[in-house]
């Protein structure tokens, strides 16, 4: 047996076109879900494989790819996906969000704004925003096609009269162009801002679900709320303690057994951006102090 | 260390170096070759070849070795090769009426032209561990039987020659073949694609499901019309030369069976059928297949609706195994980002519900 040879990135061209006009779709009907047909890849379903797709068929050879994961470029799985596309496309890639030029996402946007010769590909596990109210796909595309989103109004609604708050905390709905409601991915409710008038193109491929959908730049996203509920950004009330910023989202990391945690930054990058730059302005100020 | 902040790189590395040495297990016992597993784990290769939706005995052998035994691993590896393989078209509908017969066996008559051919099969066996097969053993050798000579038509091409079961749907020759590996599935789906599906899905949870129509979940009164297994011609037409020409002989295994319906007032009375047809000689998939093929038919046939098996979009979508194990395993992977804003959540509530419980008891204490 011969091992087989594969395509740049992977999937084969006719594959890759098939992807390409459901992404253009995609962008000409923002935050609508278009059905494409979505191949077995060589990782699990769940594990990226819309967002794999996705990337595999805007990937050009002068391409710089970045890949996280929770907001961090060492987690596994991006080190995976990070290593399939290098090996697979032969591209360079960066953990610098300012340097790519495509960024594969799972769970965050990163807290740098992007620019406009950026793609953001998020991976999707359920692309439905409205399936855990009506699991059935023949109702819920009815619904869209409708614009009927009482329902999501009222999930929201009974949330805040049980709970007086809306108990959603990732994958919280959006409103894409006044048209579309669209499941953002579960990122957390902090980054939904991120996506409203952004100057990169959104992309989000699902691939068990076989959906991609999109948001094109500077399109208008609302996050769902009420008027005495305006929607609310929730991070750690902390510090980062590696940069000292206050305004990134914060994974709290439990340090012993008896209840001491610190706090640090989602976004690896940002984080290590922040702390070479003071270190740097540490040293010119130890030089300037010096001269003077 | 799960997520080592720097070194994922070398972990994965590592954990796959580990996973190669335990594949191989002990050194000292022989490897395992490919024809071993292709020869003595017949049933297995079958399997993944069916749910891999692939037939090359060779590649489901070294799959099932790669994924050491575990066969949706293996199922999975076979379909990931399979999505990367060029489509040169369809090959022409396989006749399993022209199957040179293994095993063909029918529960609604006692003789039948072709007759019963019992084959290899676990059926009659006594469910006893076989001890001598603990160490190297020669089987006897198989008796050999008369080369079966009589025509075998199918027991529905029977039934049908009197009008007393639906016909087969007829071949629409020119009409595209529905593949769901091509194009996303949408609902209704039609039964070429349903067939589709449960010819790729699970045997586990489409026993399950076929189980349960058998168990009053949508009851659909069935008998084993007919089950069959042996080789059938794969012919594909070829433009160039403008006949079909032969590509080789598969082993297959079909189930037709035999399904009660009520007829209405403009239609007699006749018998339905479920159709299940798999690789290899997977018996049990083929009928279960059958069944649940027949439950999902509810909508076409104008019954009733109402149970797991008959509902179209519950089985279809959660059929694939490997859709499936794919989105219960993601759940290793790492979620902390959302934990984290639940965890948000949850302390701000609690700080309110004590909050509100210490206002209450204040209240109290003043009115004491």
């Amino acid at each position: 047996m011969n091992p087989p040879a594969y395509n740049f990135a992977y999937l084969d061209e006719q594959t890759k076109r098939m992807i390409r006009r459901a992404i253009l779709k995609a962008i000409a009907i923002p935050g609508y879900q278009v059905p494409f047909a979505s191949r077995e890849m060589p990782m699990p379903y769940g594990w990226g494989t819309g967002g794999v797709q996705v990337t595999a068929a805007i990937l050009g050879p002068n391409d710089i790819l970045k890949v996280i994961d929770q907001g961090a470029d060492d987690t596994t799985n991006a080190v995976s996906i990070r290593k399939f596309f290098a090996r697979t496309a032969g591209v360079r890639t960066t953990t610098n969000t300012r340097e790519a030029t495509v960024i594969q996402t799972r769970h965050r946007i990163p807290e740098l704004a992007l620019s406009q010769h950026q793609v953001l590909v998020y991976q999707v596990p359920i692309p439905e925003p409205l399936r855990f109210l009506e699991p059935r796909e023949t109702e819920t595309r009815r619904m869209h096609a409708l614009a009927e989103y009482g329902l999501m109004h009222v999930k929201l609604y009974e949330d805040i009269a049980r709970h007086g708050h809306i108990a959603t905390t990732y994958a919280y709905p959006v409103k894409v162009d006044g048209r579309y409601v669209m499941d953002p991915s579960p990122t957390p409710k902090f980054d939904n801002p991120k996506m409203n008038d952004c100057a990169a193109l959104q992309l989000f491929g699902a691939g068990r679900e076989k959906r991609i959908y999109a948001i094109p730049p500077h399109t208008n996203v609302v996050s769902l709320d009420f008027d005495d509920h305006p929607f609310e950004r929730y991070r750690h009330d902390a510090t980062c303690e590696l940069c000292g910023t206050t305004d990134s989202f914060l994974d709290e990391v439990i340090t012993d057994d008896k209840g001491s945690r610190m706090f640090v930054c989602s976004d690896t990058d940002y984080c290590e951006t922040r702390r070479v730059l003071a270190k740097t302005a540490a040293h010119d100020s130890v030089e300037e102090a010096g001269r003077g | 260390m799960y997520v080592a902040v720097k070194g994922g790189e070398r972990a994965i590395e590592n954990a796959h170096r580990l996973l190669a040495h335990e594949r191989r297990g002990d050194p000292l016992i022989p490897e395992l070759s490919l024809s071993q597993i292709s020869e003595q784990l017949t049933l297995a290769v079958d399997r993944v070849m069916t749910e891999g939706s692939l037939y090359d005995r060779e590649l489901a052998a070294l799959a099932i070795k790669q994924a050491r035994g575990d066969l949706i691993e293996a199922i999975f590896l076979l379909r990931a090769f399979r999505a990367t393989l060029p489509r040169f078209g369809a090959s022409e509908p396989v006749d399993t009426g022209a199957m040179t017969v293994q095993r063909r066996i029918s529960a609604a008559f006692k003789d039948l032209p072709g007759g019963q051919v019992l084959g290899p099969t676990f059926d009659y066996t006594h469910r006893l561990l076989d001890h001598a097969l603990a160490v190297e053993s020669e089987a006897p050798a198989p008796t050999a039987a008369p080369t079966p000579t009589d025509a075998m038509p199918r027991v529905s091409d029977l039934l049908a020659a009197e009008d007393l079961i639906e016909s087969s749907p007829q071949a629409e020759p020119g009409q595209a073949v529905g593949d769901l590996t091509r194009e996303p599935l949408s609902f209704p789906a039609e039964r070429d694609l349903r067939l589709q599906n449960l010819a790729r899905g699970d045997e586990g949870f489409l026993l399950a499901l076929g189980y349960s129509t058998q168990r009053g979940y949508g009851r659909t009164h069935p008998f084993a019309g007919e089950i069959r297994l042996g080789e059938v011609e794969v012919e594909f037409f070829a433009e160039e030369v403008g006949f079909a020409v032969p590509l080789g002989r598969i082993v297959m295994t079909e189930c037709q069976t035999i399904n009660q319906f009520h007829g209405s007032s403009t239609e007699a009375p006749k018998f339905t059928r479920g159709y299940g047809l798999v690789f290899g000689r997977g018996e049990r998939k083929a009928m279960t297949m059958a069944l649940v093929d027949r439950a999902l038919r509810a909508r076409e046939l104008g019954e009733e609706a109402n149970a797991p098996a008959q509902d179209e979009e519950f089985v279809l979508s959660h059929s694939d195994n490997v859709q499936a194990t794919g989105f219960v395993e993601h759940l290793k992977l790492p979620h902390y980002v959302d934990f984290q804003a639940e965890l948000g959540l949850v302390r701000r509530m609690r700080a309110e519900f004590q909050a509100a419980a210490n206002d209450r008891v204040s209240v109290q204490e003043a009115a004491e």
